[in-house]
């Protein structure tokens, strides 16, 4: 029971990771990126290559993982993206279905459609009992590293001065520009970090997750769920957003298994409809 | 404020005005020329008759979301729904026992309709990106549900032993798809010569309101809620059509009625013909299937490679932009008719 | 005698800030009103609250006796509560034939018919065309809204309010952002409004507003400061400070 409960938790602190940077960049450049998904398969696959042909260890993948999904983020961001920014949502939602199409194609081709398997090293397998409640490795692994990542978004957005900028660009981008904030620089920032995290997300979570060229389509509607149920305009929404969608996830498949994902979906819609602006968005907004 | 109110003038605008309102809704020789040609192609080509009926399927699918994007202005992520539906209760049915084409078809958009109607009260609230959510949230749905419930829908391995009696108790679907292709033709004709007569009324007018500018169309009196009410639950009877017949042409349903792919290729069909005319529609649905057979003859499991390609070229041009192209090359085809811009 | 439009104590706040402070308003039928008062005194809350776009924190809203502050925007404009926005809300895509048309459509009951053109009903385009002609919009009235020059749609504006057989109509500063040259048009527009129709001008232009109202309210940070004939406000000296001392 509170294995699952565990399990869950650390399924939410993935998601969050996975999905925090859509929700930037929804609530930054008003921006429905559908895309996202396709820079955590990215992040995913980075890490099977780099540990199939080259013989990294799996720790070492995963700098590598962000770093190559933020870069081809923030060049497509300079490239592409920019150029949307304002534009009809229905614009931005076929962009990114574009986007994602061309990924897909390109994974298959690139690494086959089979599932990927990760190797994890020795020392992340298995799992321990702490008071009898079962407790895999890799689970507490995944939630330690997460939950650092989301403590120090947290910091870095409430106390640093880029943080303090781009809350302000997240507030009103014009009087932002207003006050001298070069909010093109913060957008691409936001954006290669957002991506980043979603690389990494993507590798991390290759495990539980599975990892195939349907990827970005396959879970689109998890993060978009983490982001228009969390509301955009803070982490910490998204955050418990994301809490609550794996425990539900998690416990759902489990207890219920017959009606699998059929839970959350219904949950999302039921949300949707007494708060369309989301769960822990800031009224009136 | 000093324009004389002289009888004759006044007579002159009202008749101005009248004509300019029949000019939008009147037939065009190349509307004519198209079924004339459509309807043609049944007595040649035999071969091909099965492609033209999958088209033309696909065709009347994006119609339907015409007419909840297009002209109302709601963008949908999960059309599928209805489409799947439509398909699965016209399968289900024929598998029953119940194989008449024509009666299958009615329960299959009845049923559609219905599940518009209910989920319709869903879009009506919030932003775009809810609306989204929601739509893509409610085709999800229906796909989990189809997948669990396999003792009704086969699950995975789709609806086994669909068997579809013949069109009219006399026109039995043969395998070259003359039958199947004439019957999807027929569909489309009635549903085109319906929604030629909609999108001209002041119920479609409100519509172009209500996606133009919502405050506004409140403020002239426009119950929003109830006419995107029905325009959802219209849109999702005609998909519904367009699901059953794609089940019945074919004897097959299986979980791929309701992917998501299904609903993004569809919006992609509808941008490529462009929307809010209806017409766009079918020449969307044309350009695609043509574009899948080209690229995947060129590069037969990639081809998802060049559609997505296709959208990103497509968007960053800019639809707009297409949309004049279009038009000017119509122009230049039927050229010096004083008809105005617009719908046909 | 029923007031054509009362408000009593309405009152809305966003957040900490009061933007309409128990506010009282009684309109006799027919009246001539202006609103005026500075900028983000809080005209525009308070002609969104009595149609329906806001919901009020406190406070009623009667039409002609009957409480409306319950109903939805498109139930207050079937009463008979019309107006215009401050910035236009016009149709870029339709014409101004189509705007109106869809005004008259709805108020004569046939605004759900699906089965006939708009306009096949011979009494529609009638009225359609008298709307237009009384604001000169007939030359361009085929032309989509976007095309039309700015003065023009400001007319339309009034125009398609108009064509839903107001008895109460409210103007939201139909004037604003037109040249100087052309507000003559607007305000002779204004001027030949029905006599019936009860009208709540919002206007900053004081020539102008002297020239159309009987009465003038005069709102400050969301409260009314005073209410009177032209002559009074005038000449009262806080109306003055607050208010013409400014502009
Ligand atoms: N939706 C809203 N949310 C928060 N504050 C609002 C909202 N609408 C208006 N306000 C605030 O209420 C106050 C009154 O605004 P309002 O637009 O009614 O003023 P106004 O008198 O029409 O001004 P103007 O002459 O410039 O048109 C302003 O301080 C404005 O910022
Ligand atoms: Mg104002």
């Amino acid at each position: 029971m509170l294995t699952i409960l565990f399990d869950g938790i650390s399924t939410g602190m993935l998601l969050f990771v996975l999905a925090v940077g859509l929700s930037v960049t929804l609530g930054l450049m008003n921006f429905v990126n559908l895309a996202h998904g396709a820079f955590a398969m990215l992040g995913g696959y980075v890490t099977v290559i780099a540990m199939q042909r080259f013989g990294v260890p799996f720790l070492a993948t995963l700098p590598l993982a962000f770093l190559i999904a933020a870069v081809v983020g923030v060049i497509l961001e300079r490239t592409l993206y920019v150029r949307l920014y304002g534009r009809p949502h229905l614009d931005q939602v076929l962009f990114s279905i574009g986007l994602v199409f061309m990924a897909i194609a390109a994974a298959s081709w690139a690494m086959g459609s089979s599932p990927q398997n990760i190797r994890l090293p020795e020392e992340l397998k298995g799992r321990f009992d702490v008071f009898g409640v079962g407790i895999g490795r890799y689970r507490l692994f995944l939630t330690v590293v997460c939950g650092v990542l989301a403590v120090a978004l947290q910091l870095v957005l409430s106390e640093t001065r880029f943080g303090s900028r781009l809350r302000a660009a997240v507030d009103d981008a014009r009087v932002a520009r207003g006050l001298g904030i070069d909010v093109q620089t913060v957008f691409a920032l936001t954006f290669a970090v957002g991506s980043g995290l979603a690389g990494l997300g993507g590798a991390l979570g290759a495990e539980i997750l599975g990892l195939d060229p349907g990827f970005p389509v396959k879970y689109m509607i998890f993060f978009l769920i983490v982001v228009t149920v969390g509301g955009s305009s803070s982490i910490v929404g998204p955050f418990l957003a994301a809490l609550m969608l794996g425990i539900a996830d998690v416990g759902g498949k489990y207890f219920v298994p017959e009606i699998g994902s059929f839970v959350i979906y219904a949950l999302m819609i039921a949300v949707l409809i007494v708060r369309p602006n989301g769960l822990f968005a800031r009224p009136g907004r | 404020m000093t324009m004389p109110l002289l009888p004759t003038s006044r007579a002159d605008a009202v008749a101005s005005a009248k004509a300019f309102l029949g000019a939008q809704s009147r037939v065009r020789p190349l509307e004519i020329a198209f079924w004339l040609l459509a309807f043609a192609a049944l007595f040649v080509g035999r071969s091909h008759h099965l492609l033209l009926a999958e088209i033309t399927i696909l065709a009347l699918f994006a119609v339907s979301l015409d007419l909840i994007l297009g002209y109302a202005g709601i963008v949908s992520l999960g059309h599928a729904a209805f489409f799947g539906l439509g398909a699965y209760a016209a399968g289900i049915l024929a598998q029953s026992g119940h194989g008449d084409p024509l009666s299958g078809l009615v329960v299959a958009a009845g049923v559609a309709a219905v599940a518009g109607f209910v989920s319709s009260f869903l879009v009506l609230r919030g932003a775009d990106l809810t609306r989204l959510m929601i739509t893509l949230g409610v085709a999800s749905l229906l796909y989990e549900a189809a997948n669990k419930m396999d003792w009704l829908t086969g699950g995975a391995d789709g609806l086994q032993g669909i068997l579809i009696g013949p069109l009219l108790g006399r026109f039995d679907f043969d395998l070259y798809g003359t039958t199947a292709f004439a019957y999807a033709l027929g569909v489309l004709f009635v549903v085109m010569l319906a929604l030629r007569v909609v999108v001209h009324s002041p119920f479609g007018h409100a519509l172009r309101a209500i996606r133009d500018n919502r405050l506004r169309a409140r403020a002239v009196g426009i119950p929003v809620e109830r006419r995107l009410v029905a325009v959802y639950t219209l849109s999702a009877a005609i998909a519904g059509l367009a699901g059953a017949l794609s089940c019945q042409t074919t004897a097959f349903v299986s979980l791929d009625v309701l992917d998501f792919h299904r609903s993004a290729e569809v919006l992609l069909v509808l941008v490529i013909g462009g929307s809010g005319r209806l017409y766009g529609a079918i020449v969307g649905a044309v350009v695609f299937r043509f574009a899948q057979d080209v690229l995947s003859a060129m590069t037969p499991q990639y081809w998802q490679f060049w559609v997505g390609l296709g959208l990103v070229i497509l968007v960053l041009i800019g639809r707009d932009r297409l949309d004049d192209l279009g038009r000017a090359i119509v122009a230049r085809i039927l050229p010096a008719r004083r008809s105005p811009e617009g719908t046909p | 005698m029923t007031l054509a439009l009362e408000t009593i104590g309405l009152k809305k706040t966003f957040g900490g800030l009061t933007a309409t402070n128990d506010v009282h308003l009684r309109l006799e039928k027919g009246a001539r009103h202006a609103l005026i008062g500075p900028n983000g005194a809080g005209k525009t809350t308070l002609i969104n609250l009595l149609t329906g776009v806001l919901a009020p924190s406190a406070g009623q809203i009667r039409l002609d006796g009957v409480e409306i502050g319950g109903m939805g925007v498109e139930a207050r404009v079937r009463r008979g509560l019309g107006r215009t926005f401050q910035i236009n809300q016009l149709f870029p895509d339709l014409t101004p034939i189509e705007t109106v048309a869809l005004a008259v459509s709805e108020r004569s009951g046939r605004g759900g018919d699906w089965w006939r053109r708009v306009g096949t009903r011979g009494a529609v385009l009638d009225e359609v065309v008298d709307v237009l002609e009384r604001f000169g919009l007939t030359e361009r009235m085929r032309e989509p809204t976007r095309t039309l020059p700015y003065g023009k749609q400001r007319l339309l504006e009034i125009a398609v309010a108009l064509a839903t057989k107001p008895r109460v109509l409210l103007l939201d500063e139909p004037a604003a952002g037109v040249p100087e040259g052309e507000r003559h048009e607007i305000l002779e527009a204004v001027e030949a409004l029905p006599k019936d129709v009860t009208v709540v001008l919002i206007e900053h232009d004081m020539d102008m507003v002297f020239r159309f109202a009987e009465r003038i309210t005069v709102l400050v940070a969301g409260a009314v400061l005073t209410e009177g004939t032209v002559a009074e406000i005038s000449d009262d000296p806080r109306v003055r400070a607050v208010y013409l001392g400014e502009g």
